[in-house]
């Protein structure tokens, strides 16, 4: 199992999470461990198998189309890093 | 007191030998004294709990309908894993990400355990995310197990566990994603239950892998576990995999004799990796078993070396997905510089996870994306389904599969923290249960290495629990390893 720094790189931008050029490298070395454990699933034939998502067979649900729920904006915003006028704020995306 | 069976707490309170203020002022004051050194709880609110307590000993529930269970619980005080939000209490799963969040409403096993009377002591210590085997990636600091410090209590539940051990809360919850109800049992000496998937609502449990996660009972006894069970499954709308499925009784079965039951053991449980106290005490569980009437075959489960890589692929997948929600806009941490709203997240994501939520976060990305998807995603879903048809295939065999819950009693702080492959495998026999969606509960079973405490794991058929629960309460009507306690805990 190879994985190079440019890998790594392309992960963490996938993931959204920063790391240093010190934590890619201990990050790529765990990484390549993880993924050479998981590498023996290679060797099992599946042809000819369904993939399982989950262990027991449900049916999506249908509900009457109504308003369940009640208005918590505030309790909610409450918890926001940042909201003005009712509005969750972040860095300006566009110009 | 402390050590009273749920039953027995409930007859105190309903002949008034106690209120529950009392009860729940009994415990804080146990918490206060033996948590700092324990560290198995993060939040305690002496106020709010005094206050719920309170409103139920004047709410009539105590001691009313004797027959019904869920005013059987009524004024007991538990403890919540901090995965469960919980109106007006900070609920944190364990990370810097959530630790000043202080939950707008209550998860459905909360609100059940509320609606029973149960009154909450605080909220519990746990690895970050629920990812974890010891405890260790808390960002709260590591729970230290009460039968030896300088050992871990297991995880991802070890705050609960450490709590019932400790004798700090008569009952708690617990979540079980690979392993994390039972293994922390097992470490801590006591007994804890993971439900077949979808008996026990999700909603408002933070999510790790929503294929895997269940919510469950930790105790010291399965009389105990089947009470809690009982008020915390049922339907509820707000989880799409809830299933709707008649109520039940989950003490129902307890006295049932076990002449005729027939045990499975599978070979691949009983071979090496196993440590030879642990195998010590599993055969002598079985030997009791024997005694009891019930009798052993084996089975095979073949699949189940493939069951750790194959739940390290689909966990972390969902992981990755489920955790893309902490982006530092809505709610949580959120870094305190960055250039633009791309570096705000990967900042703040940087900032607020710790190193094995990261990692599982970096595998589940990679694993899902462009030409990896199909190699690693989906042949790790068609080996679950290889792993599902062996249980299927050996409980044409056997009423209920038994084996060690861990392949070793608690090990020390340190020990696996540097490999998170060696971590991985320290839930080898517990994974596959979630993978195939069973049942699985671990009970204590007798000492091991260093005196510390050895767990039986029992896995039952698909909505097998009140079987599962009569195998363990026969075996501690006959036993007496359950009602141990760690040296210091008075």
């Amino acid at each position: 199992m190879s994985l190079t720094p440019n890998d790594v790189a392309r992960i963490a931008l996938l993931s959204r999470i920063e790391l240093s050029p010190a934590e890619a490298e201990t990050t790529r070395g765990q990484l390549i461990g993880i993924l050479g454990f998981i590498e023996q699933l290679q060797a099992v034939d599946t042809t000819g198998i369904e993939p399982l998502a989950h262990a027991v067979d449900v049916v999506q649900r249908l509900r009457p189309d109504q308003v369940t729920e009640s208005d918590r904006r505030e309790a909610f915003q409450a918890l926001a890093p940042d909201v003005e006028n009712g509005l969750y704020l972040v860095p300006k995306v566009i110009e | 007191m402390i050590n009273a069976s749920l039953k027995q707490l409930a007859a105190a309170l309903a002949e008034k030998r106690i209120s529950a203020v009392e009860l729940a002022t009994l415990f804080l004051d146990r918490i206060e004294r033996l948590n700092p050194a324990l560290n198995a709880f993060i939040t305690i609110d002496r106020e709010k709990t005094l206050a719920q307590a309170r409103a139920v000993d004047v709410s009539g529930k105590l001691g009313a309908g004797d027959t019904a269970q869920r005013s059987l619980l009524a004024g007991i005080p538990l403890a919540h894993k901090d995965i469960f939000c919980t109106e007006g209490w900070r609920t944190t799963c364990g990370s810097k990400m959530l630790a000043n969040f202080v939950s707008p409403y209550d998860a459905h096993v909360v609100e059940k355990l509320a609606a029973a009377g149960m009154v909450t002591l605080g909220k519990l210590n746990m690895d970050e995310f629920a990812m974890g085997s010891s405890n260790e990636t808390s960002y709260f600091g590591a729970v230290k197990n009460p039968w030896d410090r300088a050992r871990v209590p297991g995880g991802s539940s070890g705050g609960s566990a450490a709590a019932i051990a400790a004798r700090l809360a008569p009952a708690v919850t617990g979540t079980d994603t690979g392993g994390s109800i039972r293994q922390p049992a097992a470490l801590c000496g006591l007994t804890g239950l993971k439900p077949t998937y979808g008996v026990v609502s999700r909603y408002g449990m933070i999510a790790f892998a929503s294929s895997l996660d269940q919510a469950g009972p930790m105790a010291k006894s399965a009389e105990d576990c089947a009470l809690l069970l009982t008020a915390m499954a049922g339907f509820d709308s707000r989880d799409s995999t809830s299933l709707e499925r008649p109520a039940e009784d989950y003490s129902r079965e307890l006295e049932k004799p076990l002449s005729g039951l027939k045990i499975g053991l599978p070979k691949e449980f009983f071979g090496e990796g196993m440590e030879p106290d642990v195998r010590a005490a599993v055969d002598a569980a079985l030997a009791e078993y024997r005694k009891l009437g019930a009798t052993t075959v084996e089975v095979s489960l073949p699949n189940s070396a493939l069951s750790v890589p194959a739940y390290y692929v689909i966990a972390p997948a969902e992981a990755s997905s489920n955790l893309s929600r902490f982006d530092g806009v809505r709610y949580g941490y959120r870094a305190p510089e960055y250039s633009d709203l791309a570096d705000m997240y990967s900042k703040t994501r940087a900032q607020g996870f710790g190193a094995e939520v990261k990692r599982r976060i970096l595998i589940g990305s990679y694993v899902l994306s462009h030409g990896y998807y199909d190699a690693y995603y989906l042949q790790a879903q068609k080996i679950r389904r290889l792993i599902a048809a062996d249980f299927s295939a050996a409980f044409g065999e056997c009423d209920v599969i038994m084996g060690p819950t861990a392949p070793s009693v608690a090990f020390a702080f340190g020990a696996k923290s540097a490999d998170p492959v060696q971590m991985y495998l320290s839930d080898i026999y517990t994974i596959s249960t979630n993978l195939a969606g069973l049942p699985g509960m671990s009970l204590p079973c007798g000492f091991g290495q260093g005196g510390l405490p050895v767990g039986l794991q029992i896995i039952g058929r698909w909505f097998d629990e009140a079987r599962m629960l009569n195998a363990a309460h026969q075996y501690q009507r006959v036993t007496d390893w359950h009602t141990r306690l760690p040296e210091g805990v008075q």
